[in-house]
């Protein structure tokens, strides 16, 4: 009873701490990217807004912005080569427990001048400052941002164009309105992507607001991928009898006697 | 025109992977081999996962063997009897490939297996095969016959118990080098992505004795069944055969194989062994030198579970 009461006072606070605050109005360009034969990856617009709460309350003059889009959870090994027996193996990893497979952490202006190091870090703003638990024993931790593993996966990842900040993606065409692209490479993978924005003022964040895309494989993608992960004996069997069918037209077609 | 594959989970140019079908079709019907040696490594090199490369490669294979076994059948150049028992043990040994393949993926080691099996055997028996051939020109460079008679050449092999006779291709051998050389291919050819014919059709000539004329025929009997049971075994196991990409393959394989036999039959047997050995040695040094050489970036990533 005291917690629920406790409870309703902390919204209603939280409320009247609202009132005099900004709203973030956003919009997405397309909610579902299709994953088809012809898929080269692509841009998805997200437009947004900066409103008072209240009709007559005043706005701030200018704003910062971070929008962070995350991909499906995924667990990554990280491998190092070294030289044994003048060849070069894989002999050090370090698992990436369940970090987003694509990450885009898109602003108006570079990440250190739009907050403290303290509130990026608690708002996981940035690469660096972006969780990224490591398999350490039987716990999960994340390391210092200029851990080699850490430093080598984020530069990986960046490189196949999956993971990547840009201080430059977000414009404001007006002090109050903001467009920003998302760019989702060939290679991207499939699922629900959250997408998180931030609205920063005076270096802290004033208000947040969360939206969400999705990337499906669609027609005949969908088909073959559901196929060979749901019935991999089917999928096989059919696979082979194509090649079969292959060769034997081939026979065919090029009978010479 | 690119073409998104639905499994490698990429997009490739149609024509790129259809003139590489081509191409390794063509050397693959000029030489007598399926050509996954060649093929596994290209599709790596143009950013396709080595799991993925292998898994699909061995449906490819499937389709060009199984056209030459057509051919091989209606000329009557195929000993049945001698593919089925050395397929008895491919089927094993396909078996116990596809399990370490399973295993040394997980233990991170697959590239290095990969890389490491296909220098040495690719190597040796390139090598080999240099070394025959350069023997043989220089035999008939002084006037003498271009291959030595063996007469009634009997080896160790020979001497070996459980005795079977193979009628089309005129032998009487033991059973166990046949389901040894067997196993072997089934276990090389489901983790490397390779066929194995540039490997058994020696192993059949040296140890076995097969005749010239049953050797091809015969070899790609084993190999269609070998790799067409390879493509199941990895699809039910890794999820990894690519369809499509396996597809596009396959259609320029077949036209390249038409054109590479028509462009073999007019060489001399010495003069293709010779190239074929060269090819071999070749693409074994490149892997040699890919191990050797210290690569462009220390660190790789693998995925190892999706949420």
């Amino acid at each position: 009873m005291m917690r629920r009461l406790a409870l309703t006072l902390l919204l209603l606070t939280a409320g009247v701490s609202a009132a005099d605050a900004e709203r973030l109005v956003v919009s997405l360009s397309n909610h579902r990217v299709a994953v088809t034969s012809s898929f080269v990856g692509e841009e998805l617009v997200l437009f947004g807004t900066i409103e008072p709460d209240q009709p007559r309350a005043a706005l701030r003059p200018s704003y910062d912005l971070v929008v962070t889009v995350r991909g499906p959870r995924q667990t990554l090994r990280t491998r190092r080569k070294e030289r044994v027996l003048g060849i070069w193996v894989n002999v050090d990893s370090r698992e990436f427990v369940r970090v987003p497979s694509y990450l885009a952490i898109l602003s108006n202006r570079p990440v250190e001048a739009i907050g403290t190091p303290d509130v990026r870090r608690r708002l996981q703003v940035g690469l660096d400052n972006y969780l990224l638990p490591q398999r350490i024993g039987p716990d999960t931790a994340d390391t210092v941002p200029d851990d080699p593993f850490r430093a080598a996966f984020l530069r990986l990842e960046t490189q196949y164009g999956l993971y990547r900040q840009s201080a430059t993606s977000v414009t404001f065409l007006t002090p109050t309105v903001f467009r920003t692209a998302i760019p989702l490479p060939s290679n991207v993978p499939t699922g629900n992507y959250p997408i998180d924005v931030k609205l920063f003022a005076g270096g802290e964040m004033i208000a947040r607001t969360s939206s969400a895309l999705e990337v499906r494989k669609a027609g005949f993608e969908q088909y073959v991928a559901d196929a060979a992960r749901d019935h991999g004996l089917l999928y096989g069997l059919a696979t082979s009898l194509m090649a079969l069918l292959t060769g034997w037209l081939a026979s065919i077609v090029f009978r010479r006697d | 025109l690119q073409i998104y594959l639905p499994i490698a989970d990429l997009p490739v140019n149609i024509f790129l992977v259809l003139g590489m079908g081509i191409a390794v079709g063509f050397i693959s019907g000029m030489f007598g081999i399926g050509g996954g040696f060649l093929m596994t490594p290209l599709l790596i090199f143009i950013g396709i996962s080595p799991a993925v490369a292998v898994a699909s490669v061995a449906s490819h294979i499937s389709a060009s063997s199984f056209s030459g076994v057509i051919t091989y059948w209606r000329k009557r150049a195929l000993d049945v009897a001698l593919a089925m028992m050395l397929l008895s043990a491919g089927i094993l040994g396909t078996f116990a490939g596809v399990w370490l393949f399973t295993l040394l993926r997980a233990m991170d080691q697959l590239d290095l297996v990969i890389g490491l099996s296909y220098v040495t055997l690719l190597t040796l028996v390139g090598g080999m095969m240099i070394w025959e051939s350069v023997r043989a020109e220089l035999r008939t460079r002084r006037g003498m016959p271009a291959t030595l008679r063996r007469p009634g050449s009997h080896n160790w092999v020979h001497g070996l118990p459980l005795k079977m006779r193979f009628k089309r291709s005129k032998i009487y051998v033991s059973a166990i080098p046949v389901w040894g050389i067997g196993f072997s291919i089934g276990f090389i050819g489901a983790i490397l992505g390779i066929g194995g014919g540039f490997l058994l059709v020696p192993m059949l000539i040296y140890f076995l004795r097969v005749p010239t004329a049953t050797v091809i025929g015969t070899s790609m009997v084993l190999t269609l069944i070998t790799m067409a049971s390879a493509t199941v075994m990895h699809a039910v196991t890794n999820h990894l055969v690519d369809a499509v990409l396996a597809l596009i393959l396959m259609v320029g394989g077949v036209i390249g194989a038409q054109f590479g036999v028509r462009t073999g039959q007019r060489m001399r047997g010495e003069r293709l062994r010779l190239l074929l050995g060269l090819l071999v040695f070749a693409v074994g040094l490149r892997f040699a030198f890919a191990l050797v050489v210290k690569p462009d970036d220390l660190f790789s990533l693998r995925a190892v579970g999706a949420e």
